[in-house]
């Protein structure tokens, strides 16, 4: 009995999960119909889109392998940089932009993964804050190296450099299209807000299945007792790079979006540095470490109410620190949550009264 | 010649670094913590000498003096109303709580003094040493911060070992409750860590003004990153491990600057944290901790 | 035929041998009891047994299977499992999860399968539950299935740490203080739930306890562990009379 009502709660959570990402869908439509939508909301659709399938995939991480990554931001990049490359490269092989940015889509994927297990085996070895500090050198040494980056294409195939445009030694007609630190400029601006809408639900079916599967919950063992998992033959670096590596191919998901949203990409402290990786953990953090619900939530807020509050923005990133501290006092700290129990118990306790008057 | 000049200058930096390392290692070693925001108390700490010194026209020591006064209460402040309620809590709580302090320091300074870089008056006004028939130029700015970092290595040395406060610090270190029981008053031990550690990332952050005089709310954030990474290369927990690690790290990232490339220069490093941390986890003079089962 | 035999096992921590030329053998279906006093090197052999520790000397033999030295998850897969000391249960995850993490290897089905919810996956999850409800129910704790594991009082988190360690299907079961913190009600519980699993899943146990009316009560043999080497071994009955035994506990 009890069985079937967890599994049936379990599937109403999924289901207002899902729902809830149509019904911003749906409202946004509305907003369209009815003539309300502002270019300013407009603009933000897209990025909204990027931060929540961001915030999803890090909570992976941080929530349900429970290790702190700094260095998202670091995947999101090499997705971007990746897809965006591809979708310039095939240009003259592919003329559909549609196709190209589909298959932009599941390079960007793979090459985010594939630098997720190279970084992983390393870094998951280690513990805690040292395992945060190396996640965020690994992401500030992609920034820096893609800034250093130059790659061309021609006939003869793909050319890089680490010097500049001419030592690419490029043949007549042929195209440079990472151009170092000025990135990679136009890109097709194939992302959509309808298309952000359907990748978010595809990271949330990939998460929540995941989440409640055989492999879902051998990465929480390891979480919660990393030495009991192992007792019970679990192996422990085989799901942790799981874990690292899907949430690595989620991010960089949402920087192939990301790039396909402007017409010039270049790596930036602001859009791929390490305070971009702490933006998307004020996400996680405020909507509940583990809560993938919450998160996408509070990518949606975080996202939307600075920039539609004018005056609000510039207090921004003041905001996240203070949601970062006041969130973990409350949610971490032992005096706070003894006070909260015993707030809980009292309310239990008129409630059981009440119940109790009113049945006599 | 130029390469004894990229040296000594990387030496300096080197010195800057591993003052801030030592509030790293020191809190590390006593809270158990990551005090993400260290990088960001140097960035007040500048601040405070530059409205000193600059905005209001005084005098360059009482504008240091005001700078360690702000830090070290700033570090107590931040420790008793951030930290100290976390003492129990997750590693992971407490790190992310780090962080958002950090963000604020950031961001509160942001709204004082707003983005635009504000250009330090260097606190040291000597003529630069020249050698070698003035082949050599050597700025008075990198000899005080070599010398000043002597003195706080051998000063703080002094004074863990020679007195019942240090004493107690490092009794905390090796076993909170252990420390308890022998009647060390924890919460006020770490808080002293806390003030020693913020009162030298305020020298730091002068040293660090006077020889990069561009002063902006981020000007910590990179110099406190790189000092843990020293930290941890010294071996966290270890003082001379911090000077070791602090030095050879700002001679590698002076040494790739000039030889390799500017860019590229934090990536590489990064790389040696990394490096540092697969092949010897526990630094070059760090301790080899095994965890129960 | 034996089920474990250990020779010479030996293990140093910075030149302190904390466990010296330890042996045991066990035979199949035995209830052991490994007793000595605080500090005496009783889970360390555990740690050595189960791979968290790899021993300096000696051989481990499971089962006719050489598993001196391997880690810990092939010792699990050789038919090794354990509880701990200071209970290490899946604090954030339901009671039924925690025993299903220990099903893990032996009903799988790939993460895609997972993923993708492929037939596999309803057809395995169905067994697991089953077979994880069966476990839970004799600890009883089937009606606390939903619950999170943090949330069980203390005796049914022993209780449960048991369940997840049977529900890997080992052939040897090591119980390290399994009646700590009960009070003589659970205790006596314990050891009747304890002679359930040795008699109806066929198990050989190995326990360590510092109950000695549990000790007494229900193990066959005993070693015991002082200063990390074997001070003597032998029936239960004969061990606890011996003085060099009553010596090493209350000294001199």
């Amino acid at each position: 009995m009890k069985m079937s009502g967890k599994k049936s709660n379990l599937m109403v959570q999924n289901a207002v999960t899902y729902g809830l990402v149509i019904v911003f869908w749906a409202f946004i439509q509305i907003l369209n119909l009815t003539g309300n939508m502002t270019s300013l909301l407009n603009g933000l659709l897209v990025p909204i889109c990027t931060y929540v399938i961001l915030a999803i995939s890090l909570n992976l991480t941080v929530g349900i392998l429970g290790e702190l990554s700094l260095g998202h931001a670091g995947f999101m990049c090499v997705g971007a940089f990746s897809g965006a490359f591809f979708t310039n490269a095939m240009a003259g092989i592919i003329p559909s932009v549609g196709v190209r940015f589909a298959l932009a889509l599941v390079v960007g994927a793979i090459v985010a993964a594939v630098f997720g297990i190279l970084i992983g085996i390393p870094v998951l070895r280690l513990k805690g804050d040292y395992l945060a500090i190396v996640t965020l050198a690994f992401g500030e040494i992609i920034k820096n190296l893609i800034n250093v980056f130059y790659v061309g294409i021609d006939s003869r195939g793909i050319h890089f450099s680490m010097k500049d445009t001419t030592s690419l030694n490029l043949e007549e007609g042929g195209e440079v299209i990472i151009k170092g630190a000025q990135g990679i400029t136009g890109t097709p601006k194939a992302s959509t807000f309808l298309i952000g809408i359907l990748l978010i639900l595809l990271t949330l079916f990939i998460v929540l299945n995941l989440i409640n599967s055989r492999t879902g919950r051998a990465i929480m063992a390891i979480r919660d007792n990393r030495i009991a998992a192992e007792s019970v033959g679990i192996n422990i670096t085989k799901y942790k790079l799981l874990a690292f590596a899907v949430s690595a191919s989620m991010a960089g998901v949402a920087g192939v979006l990301y790039a396909h949203n402007l017409s010039s990409l270049a790596a930036t402290t602001k859009n791929f540095g390490y305070n971009m990786s702490i933006t998307i953990l004020v996400f996680v953090v405020l909507g509940g470490i583990g809560n993938i619900r919450g998160s996408m939530i509070a990518a949606v807020v975080l996202t939307a109410l600075p920039e539609l509050l004018r005056g609000l923005n510039n207090y921004r990133m003041l905001i996240y620190a203070i949601v970062l501290i006041v969130m973990m006092l409350f949610n971490s700290a032992p005096k706070s949550l003894e006070m909260r129990a015993r707030v809980k118990e009292y309310f239990k306790n008129r409630r059981n009264n009440t119940v109790r008057k009113e049945a006599a | 010649m130029s390469f004894l000049s990229y040296l000594i200058n990387g030496i300096s930096l080197g010195s800057v670094y591993a003052i801030i390392a030592l509030g790293y290692t020191m809190v590390y070693g006593i809270a158990k913590m990551l005090n993400f925001a260290h990088g960001d108390i140097i960035m007040v700490g500048g601040f405070a000498a530059f409205t000193v010194i600059s905005t209001m026209g005084g005098n360059p020591i009482v504008g240091v003096l005001t700078a360690v006064v702000v830090c070290t209460v700033l570090g107590v402040v931040i420790e008793r109303v951030a930290y100290k309620p976390l003492r129990n809590a997750s590693p992971l709580a407490v790190l992310i709580t780090a962080i958002g302090v950090s963000y604020l320091l950031q961001n509160i300074a942001l709204l004082i003094f707003g983005s635009n870089p504000r250009q330090f008056t260097s606190v040291i006004n000597i003529p630069p040493l020249k050698l070698a028939d003035g082949q050599l130029s050597i700025s008075s700015v990198t000899i005080v911060t070599i010398v000043t970092c002597i003195i706080i290595m051998i000063g703080l040395t002094t004074f863990i070992n020679k007195t019942k406060i240090g004493q107690a610090m490092l009794a905390v270190s090796e076993d909170k409750g252990a420390a308890t029981l022998m009647g060390i008053d924890v919460n006020r031990t770490i808080a002293v860590t806390f003030a020693i550690g913020s009162a030298l990332a305020a020298i730091a952050g002068v040293l660090l003004c006077s020889a990069y005089p561009s002063l902006t709310p981020y000007t910590g954030s990179m110099p406190g990153i790189k000092a843990f990474v020293a930290a941890v290369f010294g071996g966290i927990g270890s003082i001379p491990g911090a000077l070791i690690g602090g030095i050879i790290l700002g001679v590698i990232e002076n040494l790739s600057k000039a030889y390799i490339s500017s860019q590229l220069a934090d990536a590489i490093v990064f790389s040696v944290l990394i490096i540092v941390l697969l092949v010897r986890p526990t630094g070059i003079l760090g301790k080899q901790i095994h965890e129960k089962v | 035929m034996s089920m474990l035999e250990v020779k010479n096992l030996s293990i140093a921590f910075g030149g302190l041998k904390a466990v010296d030329d330890f042996h045991m053998t066990i035979e199949k279906g035995q209830l052991y009891g490994l007793i000595g006093p605080n500090g005496a090197g009783k889970t360390t052999v555990f740690n050595l047994l189960t791979g968290v520790y790899k021993p300096d000397t000696g051989s481990i033999i499971l089962d006719e299977e050489n598993i001196t030295g391997k880690k810990t998850i092939e010792i699990n897969r050789a038919g090794i499992a354990r509880t701990f000391q200071n209970i290490r249960l899946f604090k954030d995850m339901s009671v039924l999860d925690n025993v299903k993490v220990g099903l893990h290897n032996h009903h799988p089905y790939s993460t895609v399968a997972g993923i993708f919810r492929f037939p596999s996956y309803y057809r395995v999850e169905k067994e697991m539950n089953e077979r994880a409800m069966e476990l839970l129910k004799v600890f009883d704790l089937d009606q606390e299935a939903g619950f999170k594991a943090s949330n069980l009082p203390y005796g049914k988190q022993r209780k449960l740490e048991i369940a997840r360690a049977l529900a890997t299907d080992p052939k040897l079961l090591l119980l390290d203080e399994p009646a700590a913190g009960m009070n003589p009600n659970e205790t006596a519980e314990l050891m009747n739930t304890i002679r359930f699993v040795r008699d109806n899943f066929h198990m050989t146990i190995l326990l360590i306890e510092h109950d000695m009316k549990l000790v007494s009560g229900i193990c066959e043999k005993l070693t015991v562990l002082n200063f990390g080497q074997v001070l003597t071994e032998g029936k239960t009955a004969d061990v606890l009379n011996d003085p060099q035994v009553i010596t090493a506990y209350l000294g001199e």
